[in-house]
């Protein structure tokens, strides 16, 4: 069953709280110099951003569920401009498992191309 | 210069106990527009000591921080992170591959609670782009 897609918009001062509330200072997540000198487009946005951009679409969708595992690839930079933002597409297909469990089949996408590679996430009900 | 193979299999020491607080909590939802108002932490934030044991690794192989480009990244839980959790992690250095001038470094980072219980596992995969690497991407 296809879930509500979300898009979230990314700026660069997204990024610069992102990197301190997470603690993940690499500098190619905000000096384009630096980007560029490693060989990628432009100031990216941290993989783990994208994902946790996703982990917010899943916890939306099933607010009564909790996390088992979540995983991806990150195939593709999201490149942020220095001005304005970028847009990412999260999209979602739910299916149940035997086990009581919800396996969530995620497409990311960044301008049309997919930037995580096979995300999914199993969910079970919460405990309390 | 390439990672040393002889790192697999080796464990790091584990990363000072990381007190989990509303204002954390709060502070990593809100970075990503959202909103955290208790209950469990998001799900991708254990990365906060994952990241931290990764910096301690990195720093202890000499490997400078904006040549790793994250590959893959996973979160197996056994309990969800809530406030007033005291988390360490421990990573191991589980693989190592070079391709292509890159070296590829799986890492396993546990991560445990105020009495040693096992909270989440973490798994990543870190691309060290060599130093002439830099015009393939």
């Amino acid at each position: 069953m296809s879930l509500p897609s979300r898009t979230f918009t990314v700026t660069r001062a997204d990024l610069v709280a992102y990197a301190a509330a997470s603690g993940d200072h690499n500098p190619i997540h905000q000096d384009e110099a630096v980007a560029t000198a490693v060989g990628l487009p432009g100031v990216i946005a941290h993989g783990m951003y994208t994902m946790a951009l996703a982990a917010r679409a899943v916890a939306d969708w099933f607010p009564e569920h909790e996390v088992v595992s979540l995983g991806c690839k990150f195939t593709a930079p999201v490149v942020v401009p220095a001005e304005g933002g970028v847009e990412v597409l999260v999209e979602g297909q739910e299916k149940p498992g035997d086990d009581g469990t919800t396996t969530v089949a995620l497409t990311v996408t960044c301008d049309g191309a997919k930037v995580l590679g096979v995300p999914r996430a199993v969910l079970r009900p919460a405990r309390d | 210069m390439p990672v040393d193979p002889s790192i697999v299999g080796r464990s790091f020491p584990r990363t000072r106990p990381y007190p989990v607080t509303a204002e954390g909590l709060r502070a990593f939802a809100a970075a990503t527009g959202g909103e955290w108002s208790g209950g469990p932490a998001p799900a991708t934030y254990p990365i906060v000591m994952a990241f931290e044991a990764m910096n301690a690794f990195l720093e202890a192989e000499q490997v400078e921080l904006h040549r790793i480009v994250h590959g893959e990244q996973r979160f197996t839980y056994e309990r969800p992170v809530v406030e007033g959790d005291v988390l360490t992690a421990t990573l191991t250095v589980s693989g190592l591959r070079q391709i292509g001038g890159n070296d590829i470094i799986s890492t396993t980072s546990e991560v445990t609670d105020a009495d040693g219980a096992l909270v989440c596992t973490t798994g990543a995969t870190l691309v060290h782009r060599g130093a002439a690497a830099g015009s393939d991407a």
